[in-house]
């Protein structure tokens, strides 16, 4: 019945894409779309709480669609249902923030139809149970996003955002494609029921799980294959940005898990130390480019970069500790890296939701141009401090929950038996806390430069307060990120079937906990509270205020006028995005960008300013992808000449090889 | 008598391949047009051969096809092109006769070392029957690369075909409304190239296919 409604609801998501496309042109055409797609994605996610709370038995269906002989499979057991609450939510938020927003959009008939039409397709990823409509319903979530990143396509910039995108999510599904037919195997059949049952041998499986880091890699944002998610993202309208990067990333972890946790059976000791190394590299790569970065939802989706890559922490400890025979650790890693997906489509949407409001209030993404929009817009500001604070893993938020889960997990590592995951894990753990320090410097920059100081540009003084329907939004979702900071307990007991489902063990119980704390492994070992935090930084700040209100001077002092610390009164002066990056850009950039600062001063008597310019290179760029791009480029130069033959030397080229194969023959055989 | 049908059945498809190489070392249109239809009338009368052994009466007809179409009209036909063309003389070939006759003999010898280990369960006749197709098949193909001309390289084609009806014949497995239909597209591949031959000729007085190469703008 469960699957029934949702199925119906994916059609009403596919009406909504039609009506977008008859209703584009009038103004009432976005309100209808978007609260449709509101209603229905509300709908879905009660319905996907009620499947994950209630822990029943999978529903499962099977269609006469697609291929004759196959039809199409759907199932929706723990981990599709908790991956449908996170789609939902994030899709119900996007949909009542682009009520307002969408009213602004110049090029609604590019959206219109698209949006509900995505939505559709992350939904029905996440319910397919059969590799045929898995990959179909991929693609067609592929193709729509890569519709709504072309949305602005006069935009040079947005157009090959878009290119890009094509060609890695054609790659990734190429990839995924292969992995499936490795699981179907020679007997080939593609329903994940029958996948589940198949044993391979190691080189099969270490080709499976390299093909899904591939292919779900590619669209989670991995790196190196991340170089399409910092151009794409940004460039979709922000209701769709938060969507990528909060929803579809997600759906990417999703593909993976259930390739390699649950279709792939036990998976090999050394597959953990893989997707632990790319997903350390891909945390504080991640961060770092997003620390250079000064266009705030560039920064955003590097961000992102950085979020897959703790979740993939999560993921491959769980299997290291798996293939350990410790599945009360697996369990707790698995639960620490879903509950991170969780956190990370709240605060990633929220935060690209403030995003828009202020691109949308002042037309401007570049934080350089922005400067004291907390007095303009606070309540935006308001809600971007909170999602500032979580994805910097501050407590009582939670970012730090699902986060300081995973460092528990890391402490667990010098039980395990390989030397190999014992060396390697406290070193991710080591970067795991770097790029969290690193994540807090970064929302400081991206916060103080653009709500804080003085406006530094016109257009950032004219900036107005967004509407009801986005604001309603980011304090929906702000709410959501305090509650399951302070409630951690509930959310980790709602994730219990999955691990238990995937794992086979869960993490204990935690609702019975006193004083509402998590306590991950044993009492002795570790404990958070996160109530007793949250009441305490109140209590301490309210005091404070009060001890400062009450007991300050009240006698008059004469001194010279504070200059908020910039003397000179030209905004340009205040500390800037570039400037705020420059100590860690010195640090770090000269390995990891090759930044190079450039000083040109002007001879004396020139009234020509000083300049500084500072070069940065995309290594994953210069190292990865340029070599590619060459050897792609130079094999088509060579065989461009075969366009031009006689025809006489074409038929001699089918003869020769008539010959030649006729030849393998004869001594094969 | 027990041998006769096998004899006979290798005698005929033997002499098709002997008829190829024959084709090789024509160096006059006229001469090689006189070849072709012995090679169609060899073909012509291995197929009947067959519809005999295999009491098939529907390759009488094949074999009536090969007689009439090829063996007669296409020849005459072709031959009519050539008198008007004024070209029964000229046949350039791209490698010298030798060699292209080395190659030739390598061929059959390839043709037989694959077919005859591949076929290892056929019956003898089948087995040897798909051997020589397959050389005539290629020397067809050798026929086709190693000339200049456009007529002889129709006739390398045809020939080609040839090879291909040997091997249908001989596998007791085309059924008449294939085998017709391959003559018909083989007749009007032949009507289309001599149509094309006409058409380059009017434009480059010329039916050597080099001249269409240079009318494409491209160098050798």
């Amino acid at each position: 019945m469960t699957l029934v409604i949702l199925l119906v609801c994916v059609a009403a998501l596919l009406v909504a894409s039609i009506l977008g496309v008859a209703m584009a042109r009038f103004r009432a055409g976005s309100l209808i779309v978007y609260s449709m797609s509101l209603a229905v994605c509300t709908v879905a996610l009660v319905l996907a709480l009620v499947q994950l709370l209630r822990n029943a038995a999978a529903p499962t269906l099977v269609l006469p669609l697609a291929l004759p002989w196959l039809g199409a499979h759907f199932r929706i057991d723990a981990l599709s249902a908790f991956f449908l609450v996170v789609v939902n939510l994030g899709a119900a938020a996007a949909s009542l923030y682009a009520l307002g927003y969408g009213a602004h959009e110049q090029a609604p008939h590019r959206v219109l139809p698209f949006y509900p039409a995505f939505l559709a397709g992350l939904n029905l990823v996440v319910i397919a149970d059969d590799a045929f409509s898995f990959l179909l319903c991929w693609e067609f979530m592929s193709l729509m996003s890569w519709a709504l990143v072309m949305a602005h396509h006069r935009d040079a910039n947005n157009r090959r955002a878009g290119y890009i995108y094509l060609v890695m999510a054609s790659f990734g599904t190429f990839a995924l494609m292969l992995a499936f037919g490795l699981l179907a195997g020679p007997a080939g059949s593609y329903t994940f029921e029958v996948m589940r049952t198949g044993q391979h041998g190691p080189l099969i499986a270490a080709l499976i799980l390299t093909l899904a880091l591939f292919g779900a890699g590619s669209k989670a944002g991995l790196v190196p294959l991340h170089v399409w998610l910092p151009l794409a993202h940004p460039a979709a309208p922000s209701h769709v940005s938060a969507l990528m990067s909060g929803v579809m990333t997600k759906v990417a972890v999703y593909a993976f898990i259930r390739i390699v946790l649950d279709l792939l059976g036990a998976p090999s000791w050394w597959s953990s130390m893989v997707i632990l190394a790319l997903a350390g590299i891909t945390t504080v790569a991640g961060v770092l480019y997003a620390l250079m970065q000064h266009d705030l939802k560039r920064l955003l989706a590097y961000h992102t970069v950085e979020n897959i890559g703790i979740v993939f922490i999560g993921v491959g400890l769980a299997i290291g500790f798996q293939t350990n025979a410790m599945p009360t650790a697996a369990a707790l890693a698995l639960t620490a890296a879903l509950f991170h997906v969780f956190n990370h489509s709240l605060f990633k949407s929220l935060l690209f939701f403030g995003a828009g409001a202020v691109l949308n209030a002042t037309g401007e993404r570049d934080m350089e141009h922005l400067g004291g929009l907390i007095h303009r817009m606070p309540y935006v500001a308001f809600t971007f401090l909170i999602g500032c604070a979580a994805i910097s893993a501050l407590p009582p938020l939670n970012g730090f929950v699902s986060e300081w889960l995973t460092f528990q997990a890391i402490l667990l590592s010098p039980t395990v038996g390989e030397w190999g995951l014992k060396m390697l894990v406290p070193g991710v753990g080591a970067v795991l806390a770097l790029s969290a320090a690193l994540a807090a410097a970064c929302f400081v920059k991206a916060y103080g430069v653009t709500f804080l100081g003085r406006p530094r540009t016109p257009l950032a003084t004219r900036a107005k307060e967004a509407d009801r329907f986005s604001l309603s939004a980011m304090f929906l979702l702000a709410a959501l990120c305090v509650l399951a900071g302070i409630f951690p307990g509930f959310v980790i007991d709602a994730l219990a079937p999955v691990s238990q489902a995937l794992i086979g063990s869960r993490m204990p119980v935690q609702a019975t906990d006193p004083w509402l704390s998590i306590i991950p492994i044993a009492a002795s070992r570790s404990s958070y509270d996160a109530l007793l935090v949250f009441v305490f930084i109140g209590l301490a700040s309210f005091l404070t205020a009060m001890a400062i209100h009450r007991f300050a001077s009240h006698a008059f002092r004469r001194s010279a006028a504070w200059d908020c610390g910039t003397p000179d009164p030209s905004p340009s002066t205040q500390y800037s995005a570039t400037s705020f990056a420059q100590p860690i850009r010195r640090v770090y950039g000269a390995l990891a960008f090759q930044a190079r600062e450039q000083v040109e001063m002007p001879p004396p008597g020139d009234p020509r300013p000083a300049v500084l310019r500072v070069s940065l290179r995309d290594l994953v760029w210069d190292w990865f992808y340029a070599p590619i791009e060459g050897a792609v480029a130079a094999t088509a130069g060579r065989l461009n000449q075969f366009q031009f033959l006689t025809i006489r030397k074409y038929l001699s080229l089918v003869f020769g090889l008539l010959i030649i194969l006729l030849l393998v023959l004869a001594i094969w055989l | 008598m027990p041998n006769l049908a096998f004899d006979t059945a290798h005698l005929l498809a033997g002499g098709l391949v002997l008829i190829s190489f024959m084709l090789l070392y024509q160096d006059r249109l006229t001469s090689l047009l006189n070849v072709y239809a012995l090679h169609a009338l060899v073909l012509a009368l291995s197929v009947a051969w067959q519809a005999h052994l295999q009491n098939a009466p529907h390759l009488y007809v094949t074999a009536g096809l090969a007689l009439g179409f090829k063996a007669i009209i296409i020849p005459v036909a072709l031959r009519r092109i050539i008198e008007r063309l004024g070209i029964h003389r000229e046949i350039e070939t791209v490698v010298g006769i030798g060699p292209t006759m080395l190659a030739g003999m390598a061929l059959v010898g390839l043709s037989m070392v694959v077919m005859l280990r591949v076929t290892a369960a056929a019956t003898p006749i089948a087995r040897q029957d798909l051997a020589f197709a397959l050389a005539v098949v290629l020397l067809g193909l050798l026929m086709m690369v190693t000339r200049r001309n456009a007529v002889s390289q129709v006739v390398g084609f045809m020939s080609l075909e040839n090879g291909l009806n040997l091997a249908a014949t001989g596998a007791r497995g085309m059924p008449l409304v294939v085998e017709i239909s391959v003559a018909f597209s083989i007749l009007i591949a032949f009507i289309v190239i001599g149509i094309f031959l006409f058409r380059i000729r009017e434009r480059f007085d010329t039916v050597d296919i080099g001249a269409l190469d240079q009318a494409r703008g491209e160098h050798r």
